[in-house]
């Protein structure tokens, strides 16, 4: 016990997170820059020694691959309709559970919230027999009501917009949270003033409640795109990218590079164009919120 | 103010109609499954379907044991699970050092954690496969465990925490002669027990529902957690729903319980991260 003076104490209480933490997320980071240079695949896995420095070819191929493009276009297709539709609806589901003034509203609170603590696999799973084309629950309302049926994942348009509806579903609850935690932050004694002044619920929401969230509601966006940007579980799980890759996202074109077809250097340039996207989009959202202020 | 107005009672009235149908939506899904779970096989090629069985079987339960190795797969979550809140505690204790001592290089080392929050996984997937591929931790428990045993986000929350924790208490029992970790243990940690609780659910629920490392570590059977396992269920019996409900309400039922046991702390946890 000697060694663990107060001097030294610090450095045992942050190695072994901050040893973990280089090996599995500073580190990865190098080695996949460097490797997106080379033509690392299985047989470069075995032996170190057949791998290559291809400079950009990877990059260069990457941009010509056509499934890639396609998976760019899908992934912008889900940023321009799940980014608004995330926020829209979690604010508004907000708004509405904090207007409640009694103890249900914590329920409904408990209910909007659930679908995020589940597992994505089995909800993916439960969504599929949902979206089965003469089996499935949505298509018997559908009938019920009169409507024809839905082809939900077997067309490429409907399908990207079926995986929408999943990850609608999953992304409401957090969000709501932290909208709910921001409305709780504004002072009362503003709304006691709107009132005075004789302003009326919807007045109070509009010139108070949400201009004052706008950092909450730039908080969410920035961390939404940054989600929808990576894509990755509800088409891996649910249509494997089909059908017709009209699903497939960058996410997963690199996960099923890297992992299916183990085009290591391959993957991880298509890793790399993605990261570049994030941080020059989150950058362009900061650069706009400075902006307005 | 006085008496509430009719027109603000017809307002509530509306906003708990709208918040009822959305509810009822949201958990309809759930509903489905859990009721889909108990329906005998015939019943599934029903048209239209039913939605509340006409008889109730336990047989669909009963095979995820027998044709599948549900057994298996939910002893390697709980280990996972295990590994998780070992996993806390090193994030507790990295949180503790940023937050009370003051040490060479102690904000460029916060800041390179906060860094790690902005990596996406899938930058980092194949190198730290790479990685785990030359330590030879591929299909083994500690090489599905390591990538996310820490994260920046749970030590950055432990040492928003613990820099409330008030010095002169740390230097009294330092006095009395208490060791470093022991100061750690027996001061710091009971009094953490509120963000402990938080950490403690998020992480049984993350551990409990971990599916990518599991999945592109394990090739072995033996090694599947239960969202692998439900994966491969999808894909081998993908025309009998009745055993794929029964799996998927066998890992969802569970974290529903855990959450509307402890809802009012997680709920809280987005109050006290100071979002504003």
């Amino acid at each position: 016990m000697k060694i663990f003076t107060p001097r030294s104490a610090p450095y045992f209480f942050i190695a072994p997170a901050l040893i973990l933490l280089f090996l599995f997320s500073l580190l990865p980071i190098l080695i996949a820059l460097v490797i997106s240079f080379t033509n690392m695949d299985l047989a470069g896995l075995a032996n170190y020694s057949s791998i290559r420095f291809v400079g950009l070819d990877n990059y260069a191929a990457i941009l010509r691959d056509a499934s890639f493009l396609k998976a760019i276009g899908n992934t912008i297709f889900y940023v321009v309709f799940g980014v608004p539709f995330v926020i829209l609806f979690s604010l508004s589901i907000a708004l509405l559970i904090n207007f409640g003034k009694s103890r249900v509203f914590e329920i409904f609170r408990a209910m909007f919230y659930m679908p995020s603590v589940t597992n994505v696999v089995a909800v993916a799973v439960v969504w599929s027999y949902l979206y089965n084309p003469s089996l499935g629950l949505f298509n018997t309302i559908l009938n019920f009501f009169g409507l024809p049926d839905v082809r939900w994942l077997q067309d490429p348009v409907t399908a990207k917009i079926s995986l929408i509806l999943l990850a609608l579903w999953r992304a409401i609850g957090l969000n709501m949270l932290i909208f709910l935690a921001a409305i709780k932050g504004i002072p009362k004694s503003y709304y006691e003033a709107a009132q005075l002044d004789g302003a009326g619920s919807w007045q109070q929401i509009r010139h108070i409640t949400v201009p004052l969230l706008r950092f909450a509601i730039f908080f969410v966006s920035v961390t939404t795109l940054i989600g929808w940007l990576q894509f990755f579980e509800e088409p891996f799980v649910m249509t494997d990218g089909g059908p017709l890759e009209g699903t497939m996202s960058v996410a997963l074109f690199v996960y099923k590079n890297g992992f299916q077809f183990s085009e290591f250097g391959y993957a991880a340039a298509g890793s790399f164009i993605l990261f570049f996207a994030i941080i020059t989009l989150t950058l362009l959202q900061f650069r706009l919120q400075r902006k307005e202020d | 103010m006085g008496a509430v107005s009719t027109k603000q009672k017809t307002m509530q009235w509306l906003a708990g109609m709208v918040l009822t149908f959305g509810g009822f939506l949201m958990v309809l899904p759930f509903l489905w499954m859990i009721l889909s779970a108990f329906k005998p096989e015939p019943e599934f090629a029903r048209i239209p379907p039913t939605l509340w069985p006409e008889t109730f079987t336990l047989k669909h339960y009963a095979e995820l044991f027998e044709r599948m190795n549900f057994g298996i797969y939910l002893r390697n979550t709980l280990i996972i699970v295990f590994f998780s809140f070992i996993g806390m505690l090193l994030n507790a204790m990295a949180g503790y050092g940023f937050a009370k001592y003051k040490f060479k290089a102690r904000e460029p080392l916060f800041y390179l954690v906060l860094a790690t929050l902005m990596i996406p996984g899938q930058v980092t997937m194949i190198p730290v496969y790479l990685i785990l591929n030359k330590m030879g931790l591929t299909n083994t428990m500690a090489g599905i465990v390591l990538p996310s045993l820490v994260g920046a986000f749970a030590i950055f929350l432990f040492r928003q925490f613990m820099s409330t924790i008030p010095d002169e208490l740390l230097e009294a029992t330092r006095l009395d002669g208490a060791g470093e970790f022991r100061i750690f243990l027996q001061i710091v940690l009971p009094i953490s027990v509120s963000v402990l609780a938080v950490q403690g659910i998020l992480t049984f629920i993350a551990g409990w529902n971990s599916f990518l490392w599991p999945l592109i570590i394990a090739n072995d059977e033996k090694y599947y957690t239960l969202s692998v396992g439900l994966q491969l269920l999808k894909g081998q019996y993908s025309s009998n729903y009745g055993l794929q409900m029964a799996g998927s309400a066998f890992m969802v039922v569970p974290i529903i319980l855990v959450f509307l046991l402890f809802q009012r702390y997680i709920m809280d946890n987005y109050t006290i991260s100071g979002i504003k």
